[in-house]
Parts: structure tokens; C-alpha cells; sequence
């Protein structure tokens, strides 16, 4: 459980840098869905992909960061319940730490399955909980139109960070050495 | 593509003359004192006040324009959307029934409904503001040292410190792929069939994202290599001394800040402004 928590600098720039490509995605690259008006968020499947790396710390950091400067950008002020939201999602993606078999080079069906239900863990806590209770308490929406909202975000970003981030943690595992490659003649 | 992160110039101003640290307090402050309050004449005030602020600061309307219209179309969705979900909403917070019109037989306009929407998008409105003076006249290099300033670990203030840095030098990677992606035909719209809008997407980011995971362990060694981290504490290049003038901004926010919690609690005994009774 400690490794979960350790800082090293590793883990700093990988934030950083992380939080970078996060604002990025999240203003950029959104993929349509066939449901007009909305879109996949990809950047949720790179929070997935870097919190499965660094740990909970550097995802959530990741998102909460990357969320708030790309709010920032865009509206000048943060939605903070929502922001505060991506980074419970992506700390709790962070789970999958160690959990996996991605930095043995082999990103199998046991790894990817348990990845997923991590990840559908974490969306559905952040959406469904964290941000429409957030979302009463800070800005006193009404309930039914939170718990609504919160429902379509959990499924949406549960289906990119499960697509992407599986995919991505797939390619990253094909480019480690696998364990026991080697063999003595 | 051309977006300038925080287009932040130094101008001879007040505001921009004060410590970072200072700013993101009294931001904090500001921004505390109208998320509580659903008091309209509180809002308003603080509206005015940041209206103010925004003059001495100096900020042409040209830098915020784009800004002015992304926030007022999500106001404007917001109020539509939170009216259709629960159009009775200001009924229950006020506890009395005014109809103006009815416009379909369950569904009707009320006086409490309306005042509630309209304190609403006034609050959401002056939070802006803040938002805008805040990141147009801070320095981003003195952003990281006013966060761990405020009590936040500096290991986390640095990543966004390195955030910062680094996100121009990801913009400009970025606008290459997806360049040279789009020239050998890649396609994001929804020309695209739906199955293959995601391994599109895939294959703008995992170049991007490999080519930074390598200058991870590149800026993280070179990190290392001179000790950070080593300390419990450390000191910020670009930190300067409060002056008086930043007591006096720290004051006025404060003051402000006890004012909107006070008219709530003492005045209103609630966060919302009642009229109707």
C-alpha cells in the first residue's frame, strides 16, 4: 500500500508533463459520439494510462491540474465540482498501480479486466457521487438535472478511458523487454 | 491553434505589481465570498467591485473576448437546461408561489423560479472576472511559489510549475502530428465512421505520449542530478516580499470575504436572500 503513495521526481514530471498532455486532449482531441452534442473526452484515457504507470498521486494531480488550466483557458474561472471530480477519478484509476502486468511487458486478459473495473469504479464514484453532490452543495443546482448529467459523464468517460487507456497500456507493454525473453543456449 | 497560454504581459498597474501569493489569496477569498452567498445584492456588489478591478488592471476587452462568449453560452445553456430539469426549484428554495404564466399545464413561471435564475447567473457571472485578472496578470514562473506559499506541498506546485513549462513545447508537438497525420489522410469529424474515430485518436496520442514519457525519465534524471527533492522545504527563485500594497489587497478581500459570510449568517440566516416573505 505505501508504494502507492511514494513521491519520487520520477513521479513530479511525470505530472507535470502528464497535466500538460491532459490540457491538451481535453480542449483538443474530443472524438463525437453518435448522440449529437456530445463527445468522448480522450483525455481521460491518458489520465487512465499515466495513473496505471505513476500511481494514484500523479493521476489524480494529472487531472485535477489539467482540468482546472484547460477550465481556466477556455472559461477563466474553474467548475470547480467537476474539476475536483476528474482528479477523484483519476486517483482512484491509480489503483491499478502494480496491479497489472504492463511493466512485464505483457498486457494480458487478467491485467485488462482488471484495469477496467477499476477504471468503471472511478467513474462511477467521481460522476455519480463526488461531482453531483458537489454540484448541489457548491453551486446549488438542482438534483435530478446533477444526477442526470452525472450519469451520461460516468458511462461516456468510462467507455474512453476504458478503449484508450486499455489500447494505450497495450502498445506501452509491447515495448518492454518481456520477462524471461532471454534464454540460455 | 495559435492560443497563447495565460497571455500575460506586465503592465505599470497595481495588480500586476502585487506578489502572486497575494493574488491567489484574495482570489480564493473573492471567489469564496460569491460561491457561498445567494445573496443577488451581495453578488451584485462583488460583480461591481471585480468590474473595478478589471479596469485598473488594465485588461483590453480584445484578450477576453473569446472567453466572454464561451462563459455566456454556458450560462445561457445552464439556466435553459436547470429551468426544464426543475422548473419548481425556486418554489421549494423560497417556500411561497408567485405565477407569472403558465406555460403548459404542469410546467409554469414563477416569480421565485426566475429570481432564483437570475441571482444564479449573476453568481456565476462575477466569478469570472477573478478568474480572468487572476491568470492575465500573474506570472506564471511566480505561480508555483505562490501555491506552495499557500500551504500546498511543493513537489506538487512544481508540477505545475512544470506544466506550465512545458505545455507550448506539447502544443507544438502536438500541431506537428496531427499535421502530418491529416496529410496521409486521418480524419477526427464525424466523416469518420464511429469505429474508427478512436483508433484516430489513438494515433495522434500514443506518438505524443511515448515521445514524452522518454523526456520524463530525460528531465527527471537531470532533476535528480541536482538534488531535488532532497529538502523538506525549498525556496522559489521568483518569490517576492508583500509590500504594503498587498496587505491592503489582502485586507479588502478578507473584508469582503467576513462581509458576504456575515449578511449570511447574521442578516439573511441563510445563504439565500429571501424577498418573498
Amino acid at each position: 500500500m505505501k508504494d502507492y503513495f511514494k513521491i519520487s521526481t520520477r513521479t513530479i514530471v511525470a505530472t507535470g508533463l502528464g497535466a500538460a498532455i491532459f490540457t491538451l486532449l481535453f480542449m483538443y482531441v474530443k472524438i463525437p459520439s453518435p448522440v449529437p452534442e456530445t463527445s468522448f473526452q480522450t483525455a481521460y484515457g491518458l489520465s487512465a494510462f499515466f495513473a496505471t504507470l505513476f500511481g494514484p498521486i500523479a493521476g489524480g494531480l494529472i487531472a485535477f491540474i489539467g482540468h482546472a488550466l484547460s477550465d481556466s483557458i477556455q472559461y477563466g474561472s474553474p467548475w470547480w465540482s467537476w474539476v475536483i471530480a476528474s482528479g477523484v477519478a483519476s486517483f482512484i484509476f491509480g489503483f491499478a498501480y502494480k496491479r497489472t502486468s504492463v511493466e512485464e511487458g505483457e498486457f494480458n486478459m487478467k491485467s485488462i479486466i482488471t484495469f477496467n473495473t477499476i477504471q468503471i469504479i472511478g467513474n462511477v464514484m467521481a460522476w455519480i457521487v463526488v461531482a453531483p453532490v458537489l454540484d448541489i452543495a457548491i453551486y446549488s443546482e438542482p438534483a435530478n438535472l446533477v444526477f442526470a448529467q452525472g450519469v451520461i459523464a460516468a458511462v461516456m468517460n468510462s467507455i474512453s478511458a476504458g478503449v484508450l487507456g486499455t489500447l494505450l497500456l497495450i502498445a506501452y507493454s509491447a515495448t518492454k523487454a518481456k520477462k524471461g525473453s532471454l534464454s540460455k543456449k | 491553434m495559435k492560443i497563447k497560454l495565460f497571455s500575460y504581459n506586465f503592465e505599470d498597474t497595481f495588480v500586476h505589481h502585487l506578489s502572486g501569493l497575494t493574488k491567489i489569496i484574495c482570489f480564493l477569498f473573492l471567489t469564496f465570498a460569491v460561491m457561498f452567498s445567494y445573496d443577488i445584492r451581495v453578488i451584485i456588489s462583488i460583480l461591481l467591485f471585480s468590474l473595478v478591478v478589471f479596469r485598473i488592471s488594465k485588461i483590453k476587452f480584445k484578450q477576453v473576448k473569446l472567453m466572454v462568449i464561451y462563459v455566456a453560452v454556458f450560462i445561457i445553456t445552464n439556466a435553459v437546461i436547470s429551468f426544464l430539469f426543475a422548473p419548481e426549484y425556486g418554489v421549494k428554495l423560497y417556500g411561497t408561489r408567485h405565477e407569472i404564466i403558465a406555460i403548459t399545464k404542469s410546467i409554469s413561471l414563477t416569480y421565485e423560479q426566475l429570481f432564483f435564475q437570475v441571482t444564479k447567473l449573476f453568481k456565476y457571472a462575477s466569478v469570472i472576472p477573478f478568474g480572468i485578472i487572476f491568470l492575465l496578470t500573474t506570472n506564471p514562473s511566480e505561480l508555483a511559489s505562490a501555491l506552495s506559499g499557500v500551504g500546498v506541498n511543493y513537489k506538487a506546485a512544481y508540477a505545475v510549475a512544470l506544466t506550465l513549462r512545458y505545455f507550448p513545447d506539447i502544443q507544438r508537438e502536438y500541431a506537428d502530428i496531427s499535421q502530418a497525420q491529416q496529410a496521409r489522410g486521418l480524419d477526427l469529424s464525424h466523416k469518420a465512421k464511429f469505429k474508427d474515430r478512436f483508433k484516430n485518436a489513438l494515433l495522434i496520442m500514443v506518438p505524443l505520449i511515448f515521445s514524452t514519457l522518454s523526456r520524463v525519465e530525460l528531465i527527471s534524471n537531470a532533476m535528480d542530478l541536482r538534488g531535488f527533492g532532497k529538502g523538506k522545504k525549498r525556496t522559489w527563485y521568483n518569490m517576492k516580499k508583500l509590500s504594503r500594497n498587498d496587505h491592503l489587497a489582502l485586507g479588502i478581500s478578507a473584508l469582503i470575504f467576513i462581509a458576504s459570510l456575515g449578511i449570511s449568517f447574521f442578516i439573511n440566516h441563510s445563504r439565500y436572500y429571501n424577498p418573498f416573505i
